[in-house]
């Protein structure tokens, strides 16, 4: 799906992405984990054409980035960002319907199939009671619910999540990143930047460590998640175990924090 | 019951209305048997399925909107020409423009020479300017306030306003005619447009066009002008008066080349609103966001941004300038049409311009003595949009 070449990425003096390269493929549930300020949200606008990396490349499909327009795009890629604010009265319905402006010609209305999404969608992400309600009185994480609502809703073969649940509460966490992992099931490609990397370790086949800008490792996520790696990079003493009850790789921590 | 058990079970109450609210039920208060055997019983009614009188009306198509705001416009526009110092019966006025339009004379033969002349000449070129310079405030106000993500933008946010206040004034000071009556407008014009261009330079870095940076920018570059303008006032001994007059905006003789001059800016300024109208309502989810729906925001905002600053340049130049339009129409219009711009850009340059018909015909017919209608519309608007920030207010805490 994409192949990244040597991309490097500055905003202005600032140099954030250097010599990045990575692949990632279809129906595969991609973990990027990082410390704070490492890179990883650029990588995401990187990824979704938001940005353009100053050096290198990026493949999509076999053909550059840059040959698809910001509307093309949009029907291949939806993002859900990490921070999210609207000031004006928009019902929850009409931002979930705002996922399908990218399929709707500018000047027409949405037709059955596009209610119909919008509609499933809604109920899938149990929001059903919050339709009329106006997005700019909602809390935090009903708002971030919405916002995934209306990504799930442009219906698209990549789904880029930048700390998508980062508001939400364990409940909404996890349904929510089932059904991005039921969207992987049906061959769409999810990377998802994390902070909990024991949520990361449930969900994802491949992670991708960043530090510094650079990518420290990448692959598998048995390979990538190790003790080592938490010390070198996120400077905490860890144990990592596989565990029968969340039938996944766990992360236990010792307070010490390395200096 | 003491007071304080009395508070606890209110309290209880309380939270158990809120449950069953939350299901979707109402709870309505049935007071039974009132006097020593004081009962209050509670029944539990299902919510109707429209919660508010705004989820209501939202519904509302927006042909309909259209429709019963054209009629009233149309009827504003009969009436407000037949009225005046010379009153004009509505039915005559038709006819004069009837017989304008076709060149059927025999329909005005019997009325007075003088009566055509006023109505066409005078008072219908004069109307049209005002209702076309409300609609252009009131739709570049709606497009200002999606832009900058902020419900309180108006087209003067940026520092158009000042910029045109202070080009007037220099014409006026300097007593500028070379380019005949225009001067003023025009130099009041290239003022709104080099105070635009200032902006843009300030703000445009890297990215995007942020509000909060634009805002800011408009702010300092405003200061600077309006200061340029208390400078100019106290230079100016005797334009002073026409320079303050000009500033508190006018719609008194204004003719046709106005009226076609603001026709032509609002018509296609409108044309590029409604065109982008759907973008805009995407940049209300962030630039970020936008992007990943489609659009390239920074290209939709500066584009827009150089169109509503155009219209309001336009308007401000020819009638002086006029607050309050731009701010509350597209706020009291929200409420209606809900943000949607697609809905909100049309329906705003119908009302802004039945608005500031109104007010101008107020100054001309209504009153004495004419107040400027910048007063007028500060006036009347203030307080009205007061009170409906104070019942917002109400109903958000409620």
């Amino acid at each position: 799906m994409y192949r990244l070449d040597r991309i490097g990425f500055a905003y202005g003096e600032k140099r954030v992405l250097e010599n990045l390269s990575l692949t990632f493929e279809d129906g595969c549930f991609y973990g990027v984990i990082g410390p704070n300020g490492c890179g990883k949200t650029t990588l995401i606008d990187l990824l979704g054409g938001h940005l353009k990396p100053d050096q290198g490349a990026i493949q999509m499909n076999g053909s550059s980035m840059t040959d698809h327009s910001p509307k093309e795009l949009s029907r291949i890629i939806s993002l859900v960002p990490q921070d999210f604010f609207i000031n004006f009265p928009y019902t929850c319905k009409e931002i979930v319907m705002m996922g399908r402006y990218p399929h709707i010609p500018r000047f027409a209305r949405p037709n059955g199939n596009d209610l119909s999404i919008v509609e499933s969608v809604i109920k899938k992400t149990g929001l059903a009671g919050f339709v009329n309600r106006f997005v700019n009185q909602l809390s935090g994480g009903e708002r971030q619910r919405v916002v995934f609502a209306r990504s799930l809703a442009q219906d698209t073969s990549v789904l880029l999540l930048d700390e998508a649940t980062s508001n939400l509460d364990m409940q909404h966490t996890i349904s929510m990143l089932n059904l991005a992992a039921a969207r992987v099931a049906q061959g769409a490609l999810v990377i998802s930047v994390m902070q909990d990397i024991n949520l990361a370790a449930m969900y994802c086949d491949r992670m991708i460590c960043m530090r510094n800008g650079g990518v420290y490792a990448s692959g598998k996520l048995e390979e990538v998640l190790t003790a080592k790696m938490l010390r070198e990079v996120f400077h905490v003493q860890a144990k990592v175990e596989h565990n029968p009850f969340s039938g996944a790789l766990q992360v236990a921590y010792q307070k010490e924090v390395d200096r | 019951m003491n007071s304080t058990s009395k508070g606890l079970f209110f309290s209880e109450v309380k939270r158990w209305k809120n449950l069953i609210k939350e299901q979707g039920f109402k709870v309505m208060t049935v007071l039974e048997d009132l006097g020593s055997n004081e009962k209050v019983k509670y029944k539990m009614v299902p919510k109707k399925k429209t919660e508010s009188w705004i989820q209501q009306t939202k519904r509302l198509p927006l042909g309909w909107i259209v429709f019963g705001l054209s009629v009233p416009l149309l009827a504003a526009i009969v009436l407000s020409t037949g009225s005046g110092f010379v009153t004009i019966a509505f039915t005559d006025v038709i006819k004069i423009v009837a017989a304008k339009l076709t060149g059927a004379q025999n329909l005005i033969s019997h009325l007075d020479e003088l009566q055509p002349v006023v109505v066409l000449d005078v008072r219908l070129p004069r109307i049209l300017t005002s209702a076309l310079v409300g609609a252009g405030l009131a739709v570049s106000g709606a497009v200002f306030q999606g832009i900058l993500l902020n419900p309180l933008a108006d087209p003067y946010t940026l520092g158009v306003s000042a910029g045109a206040a202070f080009g007037a004034s220099l014409a006026l000071l300097f007593n500028f005619t070379f380019l005949g009556l225009w001067s003023v407008s025009v130099f009041a014009f290239a003022g709104a447009l080099a105070t635009l261009m200032v902006v843009i330079y300030l703000t445009a870095g890297g990215g995007d066009f942020s509000s909060g940076s634009l805002i800011l920018s408009g702010i300092i570059v405003a200061a600077i002008l309006s200061a340029g303008v208390s400078f100019i006032k106290y230079l100016a001994d005797e334009e002073v008066s026409i320079i303050i007059f000009w500033l508190m905006g006018s719609f008194t003789s204004k003719t046709w080349a106005e009226a076609g001059l603001v026709t032509l800016s609002l018509g296609l300024g409108l044309m590029v609103f409604l065109f982008f109208s759907r973008d805009l309502n995407l940049l209300a989810l962030g630039g970020r966001t936008a992007g990943s729906l489609g659009i390239s925001p920074r290209k939709v905002s500066l584009i827009l941004l150089i169109t509503a600053s155009l219209v309001s340049a336009v308007c401000v130049a020819v009638s002086g300038i006029i607050g309050f339009v731009g701010l509350l129409v597209p706020h009291m219009v929200r409420f209606v049409t809900g943000p949607d711009n697609r809905r909100l850009i049309p329906v705003s340059a119908l009302v802004g311009s039945l608005l500031l018909l109104c007010a101008d015909t107020v100054t001309r017919v209504v009153l004495p003595r004419e107040i400027p209608i910048g007063v007028i519309t500060a006036l009347i608007g203030g307080p009205f949009f007061c009170y409906i920030f104070r019942k917002r207010q109400m109903l958000r805490d409620g």
